[in-house]
């Protein structure tokens, strides 16, 4: 049995403390009125006088008022309501990107533990306690996105432009979606979807401790065929979620492989905190039979889908860039325009960290090498979602400040607290899964 | 050439990889093991050292690599400059998204071929060439495992005799 030291335990307590202070300060400092908001905006001009950042955004701003000249507008008071909207969002896009990006991370594993599961896999019944501890994690983060999308329907934020009945009022494009991209519906999707994840998870964790005290296999062969089918319907929901949480911030836009790219994202993060777990739990001395190969195996995993991840990226990139399509293109250009290093940075945090750091066969096997490779994939992973959900919700006003790096760190406070708290809850070994010995001497 | 070999004939890949362990824990040196398949352990119970083959083949992909961005740069760029995806700017850069695919391509394509022939003659396999298998049968259900003869055989032929052949013979090489 696994017991939560007092040191983790304080240390996440302590994550969330200040975590939650950083929130906070984010809420506080958001301008209330459109002054308040221009003031924001020449400070931050002022204290980055010199730099490329400024210049870039100064680009941008002509762009944006040409634009809305273009348009015959009465553009500055238009823009500068706009900026406000933006700054007001900004510690609500925080919040929501950190929120997201824990959840998924649960979300990935509970999908990993599925396939596992499915397969009926030999190497990794040891690693069974580890995701189901991971996967608990499913219910608070859950909730806490769940009730953000409350928050955004019931427009106490304007994460999605579609939910303003003034914005749907004058756009086509949207009043042609409003069958699906409604409140009641979309909160109805989101409470279907994760009842559904959580309910798989409550009762494939009921088999799989029942089985460690069961005569036969009966336990096992049901929570195959539970996770088969689950299978089918994470696969699903999945991608709609994908529609739902991150891709409606931006309503004109669409991809047809967006669920996947974000599912790639999800499968890699959370196989990545199953390595750092296992790896943390037999630093202390527990999981004593998970040898390098288990761990060597969890690398492949994470080396093979950051470059499927990476494919998909660029199946997405390559297409749209090449087309060249005005109402496709845009999502690119902000982007590239706007948040050019996070943008490219993710890319060599995802793509060629991994690619190099794991390409070695012996490599995949050095504990502080995966742990090191993980944080670095975890990071940006982070920076994925945080491109996929700013660029819509706060235009080229983000930063990764106060409010940004609180959240994250209140999630993962509470992710840790969740997470190690579940993994006290059974033997951290499963004992009577008809594959453990398989498991216990898996070599490579 | 007079060099003297004992051949052990095995039917069964763990008798064959019990018996090369208990030869390489008599410390003798195993000459070759002929096997109609792979055995999965058998290079680490040889003690062979670890193949550098993939060592060869990453630096064949950046030979790859470097030919495809090239070539790509000398047809698309400066020989005759594409206007790509209706985005004339006629930079190696600035076009690549378009690129990445054969640059992905020749990569895998140089890493391939390169390291195919590569294992070819390290291997010392070419066309026409002579099978140096000692033993038909080992194309087809027998393992044999091959020992250097140094004034031992006796030694040699009892140890073989304990690891359950189904053959033991010696000859001249």
């Amino acid at each position: 049995m696994y017991t939560f030291s007092n040191r983790l335990k304080i240390a996440s307590f302590i994550l969330m403390a200040v975590g939650a202070i950083g929130i906070a300060i984010g809420f506080m400092s958001a301008p209330s009125n459109v002054a308040e908001a221009k003031a924001i905006v020449a400070a931050h001009a002022d204290g980055h006088g010199d730099t490329h950042a400024t210049e870039a955004q100064e680009d941008t701003h002509a762009t944006d008022a040409h634009q809305a000249d273009a348009h015959g507008e009465d553009h500055s008071a238009a823009h500068d309501e706009h900026v406000l909207h933006q700054l007001q969002n900004k510690p609500w896009a925080a919040l929501y990107v950190a929120a997201f990006f824990f959840f998924m991370i649960a979300l990935g594993v509970l999908a990993f533990y599925a396939i596992q599961r499915a397969a009926q896999a030999g190497w990794s019944p040891l690693l069974f306690r580890v995701m189901e501890g991971i996967t608990a994690y499913l219910v608070p983060g859950g909730i806490i996105v769940f009730l953000i999308l409350v928050a955004s329907v019931a427009h106490m934020n304007h994460l999605f432009v579609w939910m303003d009945p003034e914005v749907v009022a004058h756009d086509k494009l949207i009043q042609g979606k409003v069958g699906y991209l409604n409140g009641p519906f979309f909160l109805a999707r989101a409470a279907f979807f994760l009842s559904g994840w959580i309910a798989y998870r409550w009762y494939s964790r009921k088999l799989s401790l029942a089985q460690d005290a069961a005569e036969d296999n009966t336990n096992f062969v049901k929570n195959f065929r539970l996770s088969a089918a689950f299978l089918v319907f994470y696969l699903v929901t999945e991608s709609m979620m994908s529609w739902d949480w991150i891709m409606s911030i931006d309503p004109h836009w669409f991809s047809t492989l967006f669920g996947w790219y974000i599912f790639a994202s999800m499968f890699v993060s959370g196989i990545t905190v199953i390595a750092l777990v296992t790896i943390y739990l037999k630093s202390k001395g527990l999981l004593e039979q998970v040898n390098d190969s288990h761990i060597h195996d969890l690398a492949k995993f994470m080396f093979g889908i950051s470059v499927f991840w990476t494919y998909l990226w660029f199946s997405q990139f390559m297409l749209i860039w090449y087309s060249n399509i005005p109402e496709e293109v845009t999502y690119y250009v902000t982007r590239i325009q706007d948040y050019n290093l996070p943008f490219f940075g993710m890319l060599a945090l995802n793509f060629i960290f991994p690619l190099l750091l794991l390409m070695n066969s012996d490599f995949k096997r050095v504990n502080w090498f995966v742990v090191m490779t993980g944080i670095v994939i975890l990071a940006g992973h982070y920076l994925d979602i945080f491109n996929a959900i700013m660029p819509s919700a706060v235009g080229d006003q983000w930063f990764i400040g106060i409010p940004e790096i609180g959240s994250v760190l209140f999630f993962a406070g509470l992710f840790i607290y969740t997470v190690f708290n579940a993994l006290t809850k059974a033997p951290i070994t499963p004992k009577r899964n008809p594959f453990i010995e398989e498991s216990k001497h898996f070599h490579y | 050439m007079a060099n003297k070999v004992i051949q052990a004939l095995y039917n069964d890949d763990d008798v064959l990889l019990l018996a090369v362990k208990k030869v390489k824990a008599a410390k003798h040196h195993i000459e070759e093991v002929y096997c109609p398949f792979p055995v999965h352990g058998l290079d680490k119970a040889m003690g062979l050292a670890p193949t550098r083959l993939a060592i060869t083949a990453f630096m064949y992909g950046l030979v790859g690599l470097a030919v495809s961005i090239t070539m790509m740069n000398y047809i698309m760029i400066e020989d005759w400059p594409q206007d790509i995806g209706g985005k004339p700017s006629f930079s190696y850069l600035e076009n690549m998204p378009a690129f990445v695919p054969i640059m992905f391509e020749l990569t895998v394509f140089f890493a391939a071929h390169l390291m195919v022939i590569t294992f070819y003659m390290r291997s010392r396999l070419w066309p026409f060439k002579q099978a140096e298998n000692p033993d038909v049968r080992t194309t087809d259900d027998l393992f044999l495992m091959e020992i250097e003869i140094h004034d031992n055989e006796a030694d040699l032929y009892a140890l073989l005799a304990e690891t359950g052949p189904v053959e033991i013979k010696v000859s001249q090489k």
